[in-house]
């Protein structure tokens, strides 16, 4: 048996995504740039492809380029936004400190190279303040680069007021939206959104496809020189197959979006429920404005990696922002971000379930997860110190 | 391929000596929350051999299997023996462990000293 319940992580491809690939393998491999008419088809698919995520965001189809995922959107996003504004003698960047590392890392980069950056707190709940954004915008401003939502916490941000309020300071604004595209309502217009990033494999498309929403008017800078695919924007021959899964996937996600949500939605709440019997426990992030299938929990007294591997022994597949796993010394940024101490930021479970998670395995993780964090917390000297006085809870 | 040896799961998903000792003769505890791995040890010695010994870990499969590998390793052995274990000696008889996770073994290594310090500053005679 396996529960997957690391959807965060990765989804399971559509069945209509891989169908929809398959002739395209097998026999319309042409290149799109081929002027024949064999390689036209293959343009075609492209084209379709384009035109089909673009009507799902609300975009023009010349407003987006297609990346090998999220990561190089973010940084082709964050790269070309810096360099407009280098041009215009701007060199300040608003961002967050939760913000997934393709951002971080991107902007640590930028930082060296003379750019200032403010972080803003994302306080306890794992939110921005729209006010405090506005507070933050000054006359050298270039960027603000504010994810939907969080990948590890699924706080799902205020994206249309952020938005707004980067419109009427006239600074750019981009979003990485990977966690959010295919799960939740986004119109680029509408929300004010200048760049947007997203990745095919977090909406059961293939892994290392993506794209880049540009908006009309903001000039990118090539992260990739070579060919004119992509308007220019983006040297390379196309990733047709995986292009034309990712569009396949996100419209079948479109088209069900409502109802998943709310299916999904009222699993993760029993879920929370659940998991908040654990004594000693705190869900970390708002409790309603998150993703509809996230869960995300600190048990005080016991480390991540091992609650890990005891749930996969079980069938249950998920993550956790401890040290152990990260491979680091220190636990998920993120939980550090809004305020969790390292004492109880190594003892994280994120549990993000997919449109077909039942009510039978929610139950199951609940069994499961209260059984092996009493199991781990009766030999942990740590819980013991927290038992005896020795030592003050947290949570 | 899997994370930990087999070696290294069977030790974690069924630790030996986990527990404690209510009158332990030597009690060490190494690591810190910040870190994210911390091993309690407690040892019985009679007539300079470690009779018994029990641990507590807070920490990932590395350091769980690491504090239960150690024990095993020092029971029934002379205390000169004991004071003598490397973290190398434990991580080997694990199979291997991941490099980025050799310092759960350094914790399991430390926590054994620290157990034996204790015991010694409880009979400075017995120190050598
Ligand atoms: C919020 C966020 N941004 C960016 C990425 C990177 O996406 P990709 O794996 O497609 O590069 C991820 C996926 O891990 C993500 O969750
Ligand atoms: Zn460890």
């Amino acid at each position: 048996m396996r529960i997957y319940a690391d959807n965060a992580a990765t989804t399971q491809p559509s069945h209509a995504a891989i169908e929809a690939m398959l002739p395209l393998l097998w026999e319309g491999y042409g290149n799109p740039s081929s002027l024949y008419t064999f390689g036209q088809r293959a343009k075609e698919a492209l084209e379709q492809a384009r035109a089909d995520i673009a009507e799902v965001i609300r975009a023009d189809p010349k407003e987006l380029v297609f990346t090998s995922g999220g990561s190089e959107a973010d940084n082709q996003a964050i790269l070309s936004a810096a360099e407009l504004g280098r041009k215009a003698g701007k060199r300040h960047i608003i961002s967050t400190a939760f913000e997934h590392h393709a951002v971080l890392h991107t902007l640590n980069k930028l930082e060296k190279d003379g750019f200032t950056l403010t972080l803003l707190d994302v306080h306890e709940n794992g939110m921005v303040r729209p006010e405090e954004l506005e507070a933050a915008i000054g006359d050298d401003t270039c960027l603000v680069t504010i994810m939907s939502a969080n990948n590890e916490i699924g706080t799902v941000q205020p994206v249309r007021e952020l938005g707004a309020i980067c419109a009427k300071h006239a600074v750019l604004f981009h979003t990485d939206a990977v966690q959010a595209v295919g799960h939740l309502p986004v119109d680029v217009k509408a929300d004010h959104i200048d760049l947007l990033s997203a990745s095919a494999h977090k909406f059961h498309g293939p892994k290392g496809v993506g794209f880049l929403y540009a908006r009309k008017g903001v000039r990118l800078t090539n992260l990739i020189e070579g060919g004119a695919q992509e308007n220019g924007r983006r040297g390379g021959t196309e990733n047709v197959p995986g292009i034309v899964g990712m569009a396949t996937a996100l419209k079948e996600s479109a088209a069900r979006m409502a109802e998943n949500a709310e299916r999904i939605s009222a699993l993760r709440d029993r879920l929370i429920e659940g998991l908040r019997e654990i004594p000693h426990s705190a869900l970390n992030g708002d409790s309603v404005r998150r993703l509809p299938g996230n869960v995300n929990f600190c048990f005080e007294g016991i480390e991540g990696e091992s609650l890990l591997l005891l749930l996969d022994d079980r069938g249950i597949c998920a993550s956790s922002g401890s040290a152990c796993t990260s491979g680091s010394l220190d636990p998920s940024h993120v939980l550090l971000a809004i305020g969790r101490v390292h004492d109880v930021a190594h003892g994280s479970l994120r549990l993000s379930l997919g449109e077909d998670a039942t009510e039978e395995e929610v139950e199951y993780i609940i069994r499961n997860v209260k059984e092996v964090v009493a199991y781990l917390r009766g030999f942990s000297p740590v819980w013991r110190d927290l038992m005896s006085g020795k030592a003050q809870f947290i949570l | 391929m899997a994370l930990y040896s087999e070696k290294v799961m069977d030790h974690f998903r069924n630790p030996r000596n986990v527990g404690v000792i209510e009158d332990a003769d030597g009690v060490g505890e190494v690591g810190n929350a910040k870190c994210g791995d911390i091993m309690k040890m407690y040892l019985k010695i009679r007539d300079d051999v470690v009779t018994d010994v029990k641990f507590e870990t807070f920490g990932c499969g590395s350091a769980i299997a690491s504090s239960s590998m150690a024990t095993e390793l020092i029971k029934g052995k002379p205390v000169s023996e004991a004071m003598k274990l490397t973290n190398k000696a434990v991580a080997e008889a694990l199979d291997g462990l991941p490099a980025y996770k050799m310092h759960c073994s350094v914790l399991a290594e430390e926590a054994i000293q620290s157990a034996l310090t204790d015991y010694y500053s409880r009979h400075p005679e017995k120190r050598e």
